[in-house]
C-alpha cells in the first residue's frame, strides 16, 4: 500500500500545497488502492477515475485552490453529482445521471477536493448494515464477514480501508455515526440545517443531515467546515455562521477538558448494550475524567420512546418523499406496453424498482398518516418529539455535552438481523434521539470489543457543533485512533 | 390480536402504488405487525397538552430575494426521463378508452 493512502487529509493538503506530492499522484494512489481492495470491500458503487484525475490535474495546474486542494473524497450515492451516476443504491434510479450538483458537492469542488466516486449504502438510506443496498452489501474492513454499519456503510468502509481519506455521509437516524462506530472511524452529524440538503435525495426531510466521515477528528472537522453553512436553496438551512469546528478539534487535541461537564444518560445504562461495548465506554469515561472532565448523571425519561417515534416519523416522511419515483421524470419505467394505464405502470415500476425495506417503510408511513390512525401514530410521535427535545434542553442546562456508546453492539455478521426488521432498528437506539432533537453528535473510536471497534458518541446542543469536536478530539488524544488488520 | 391485517396491507400497498405480490403480502403483514406493536409504545406517553414538533428548526416564511437565477434547461430537465416527446414528459394514458 502506498504511504499516500495512509496519510490524513490534513497531511495530504499540506503535502500537496507544499508541492511534496502532486494531486494526481495522490488521486492515483487512492484509485490504485480501490483497484486492489474494493472487489473485497465493495465500498463503491461507482468510481469516477477520469473525473478524479482531471480534478487532480486542475489542482496541480494551479487552477483550483482551496483548503483541501487535491485531497480525495468519496461521496455517498444519495447525493446528486452532475453527470456522475447517482442511484441511492436503488434499482429505481439505476443509470441516472443528475443534471446538477448538490450544494455540498459544489462546496467540495470549491474547496479543491477530488471526488473519487460514489459509495454504497442501504437503499434510500434505510438500514443499518448496507444489506438493503440493491447492488450488494459492503463488507467491513475489520472482518469481511460482518456489516460495515448503515446506511452509510460504504463511506465508512472506504475510509477504514484507506480507499479515501474523507467521505461524505448522511445521517437521518444514525447513518453516519453507527457506520463510523463499527468501522473504527469518525463520523459526525452536524446540527440539522447546518449543512445543506439541496441535492440530497430526500428520505425524511425533517431529519436528514449530511456530514463528514474521516479517520480522525481533525479531518472530520476540516471536511465539516468546507461543506457547512447557509444555503438559500435549502429553506431549512440555518442562516448563522458555522461554529469554529476545526479550532475546537485542535483545542481538544491538547487533551485538556478542565471544567467540561459530560452528561451520562441514565436511561441508556445497560440498555441492551453488549458487555464489551459498555466496558470500552466506561474506560473512555475514566480517560476523560483524567483530562479534567466531570461526569454528571442525567435523566432523559423520554429517550426510551425515541425509537418508536422515529419509526413513525421517518417512514411517514419517506412515504411522501418517495412518491416522486413514479416512472415519469427520471429512473425506471416498467410495463409501459401501450395498453396499461399510468397508474398501472406506476405501480409496476415501483414494485420492480424498490427493495423490501423501502416498501415496508412506504407502507408503514402510509398507514401512520392515514385518517383514523394519524392522531394515534404520527401526531403522537410528533408530540413525543417535543418531549425528547425538552429532555435534551433540560440536560444541557446542567451539562455541556451528553455522552453514550454510539451503538449497542459491534459489527454483526451478515444476515443476523435481516429476518426481523425491528432487530435491525435497534442498532440506532442511541443515535436516534439526537436526530429528533436536531442537535449535532459525533462518533469517535474508543477501543475494541472482541477485536471489533466500539464507538463513543458525544451529543451537543443545537449550533454547538464545536463543543462535540473538542470532546471527541480530547478522547482521541487519550485513546488513539484504530487501524484495521491488513486487507 | 394482530395490529394490522393482510387485507389492510393490501389496501395500503394500493394507496402507495406498489403492485406487491401475494408472497410479499404474507411476509409484510407479519413484519409490519411486529413493527407496529413496537412503535405503538408512543401511545403510552401522556402528551395531551404537548404541542407537536414537525421540525427542529423554527424557521417560518423563508424567502429569497426576488432575483431571477438560472435553472435547468428543458433538455437538462428531460435528460433522465424514461420517455419524452416534443420537450415534454411522455406518460402512459391517464383516461379510459372511449366506448
Amino acid at each position: 500500500m502506498s504511504d499516500l493512502t495512509k496519510m490524513s487529509a490534513a497531511q495530504l493538503a499540506k503535502a500537496i500545497a507544499g508541492k511534496e506530492a502532486s494531486a494526481v499522484e495522490v488521486a492515483q494512489a487512492h484509485l490504485d488502492r480501490i483497484d486492489a481492495v474494493d472487489e473485497r470491500v465493495h465500498a463503491f458503487l461507482h468510481v469516477d477515475r477520469e473525473g478524479a484525475l482531471a480534478a487532480a490535474a486542475a489542482v496541480d495546474a494551479g487552477d483550483v485552490k482551496g483548503p483541501l486542494a487535491g485531497v480525495p473524497v468519496a461521496v455517498k450515492d444519495v447525493i446528486a453529482t452532475k453527470g456522475v451516476p447517482t442511484t441511492a443504491a436503488s434499482k429505481i434510479l439505476e443509470g441516472w445521471r443528475p443534471p446538477y450538483d448538490a450544494t455540498l458537492v459544489e462546496r467540495l469542488r470549491a474547496a479543491g477536493t477530488v471526488m473519487l466516486g460514489k459509495t454504497n449504502m442501504d437503499e434510500f438510506a434505510m438500514g443499518s448494515s448496507t444489506e438493503y443496498s440493491a447492488y450488494g452489501a459492503t463488507n467491513n474492513p475489520w472482518d469481511l464477514g460482518r456489516i460495515p454499519g448503515g446506511s452509510g456503510g460504504g463511506s465508512a468502509a472506504a475510509i477504514a480501508a484507506y480507499e479515501a481519506p474523507l467521505a461524505i455521509g448522511t445521517d437521518t437516524g444514525g447513518s453516519i455515526r453507527q457506520p463510523g462506530a463499527v468501522t473504527g472511524t469518525v463520523g459526525a452529524k452536524p446540527t440539522y440545517g447546518g449543512t445543506s440538503r439541496y441535492g440530497l435525495i430526500a428520505f425524511s426531510s425533517s431529519l436528514d443531515t449530511p456530514g463528514p466521515c474521516a479517520r480522525n477528528v481533525e479531518d472530520a472537522a476540516l471536511l465539516h467546515s468546507v461543506i457547512a453553512g447557509h444555503d438559500p436553496r435549502d429553506s431549512t438551512s440555518i442562516p448563522q455562521p458555522v461554529p469554529d469546528v476545526v479550532g475546537a478539534a485542535r483545542r481538544g487535541a491538547t487533551g485538556d477538558l478542565s471544567g467540561v461537564k459530560l452528561g451520562v444518560v441514565k436511561e441508556f445504562a445497560g440498555d441492551g448494550s453488549e458487555p464489551g461495548v459498555l466496558s470500552a465506554f466506561h474506560e473512555s469515561l475514566e480517560a476523560l475524567v483524567k483530562l479534567g472532565a466531570e461526569i454528571v448523571e442525567v435523566s432523559c425519561p423520554h429517550f426510551q420512546y425515541a425509537l418508536p417515534a422515529y419509526y413513525l416519523i421517518a417512514p411517514s416522511e419517506a412515504s411522501s418523499n418517495l412518491a416522486r419515483f413514479d416512472g415519469v421524470r427520471y429512473g425506471l419505467r416498467v410495463g409501459d406496453d401501450g395498453n396499461r394505464s399510468l397508474e398501472e405502470v406506476m405501480s409496476l415500476t415501483r414494485e420492480a424498482g424498490f427493495g423490501p425495506e423501502v416498501k415496508r417503510r412506504i407502507i408503514l408511513g402510509t398507514y401512520a398518516l392515514s385518517s383514523g390512525y394519524y392522531d394515534a401514530y404520527y401526531g403522537q410521535a410528533q408530540k413525543v418529539r417535543t418531549l425528547i427535545t425538552r429532555d435534551f434542553e433540560s440536560a444541557f442546562e446542567r451539562v455541556d455535552v451528553l455522552v453514550s456508546p454510539t451503538t449497542p453492539f459491534v459489527a454483526f455478521p451478515f444476515g443476523s438481523r435481516t429476518s426481523d426488521p425491528y432487530q435491525m432498528y435497534l442498532a440506532d437506539l442511541f443515535t436516534i434521539p439526537t436526530n429528533l432533537y436536531g442537535g449535532p453528535a459525533i462518533s469517535v473510536p474508543c477501543g475494541l470489543s472482541e477485536g471489533l471497534p466500539v464507538g463513543f458518541q458525544v451529543m451537543a446542543p443545537t449550533l454547538a457543533d464545536d463543543r462535540m469536536y473538542r470532546v471527541a478530539a480530547a478522547l482521541e488524544s487519550a485513546v488513539g485512533t484504530l487501524t484495521p488488520p491488513a486487507l | 390480536m394482530a395490529a394490522i391485517s393482510r387485507e389492510e396491507v393490501a389496501h395500503l400497498a394500493r394507496l402507495s402504488r406498489l403492485a406487491v405480490t401475494e408472497e410479499e403480502l404474507d411476509r409484510f403483514a407479519g413484519q409490519l405487525d411486529v413493527i407496529l406493536q413496537s412503535v405503538a409504545r408512543v401511545g403510552e406517553v401522556a402528551a395531551d397538552n404537548i404541542p407537536p414538533t414537525s421540525h427542529s428548526v423554527p424557521l417560518t416564511n423563508v424567502y429569497r430575494d426576488d432575483v431571477p437565477v438560472p435553472c435547468l434547461t428543458q433538455d437538462e430537465a428531460l435528460s433522465g426521463a424514461p420517455d419524452a416527446f416534443e420537450g415534454r414528459f411522455r406518460v402512459p394514458r391517464i383516461l379510459e378508452e372511449e366506448a
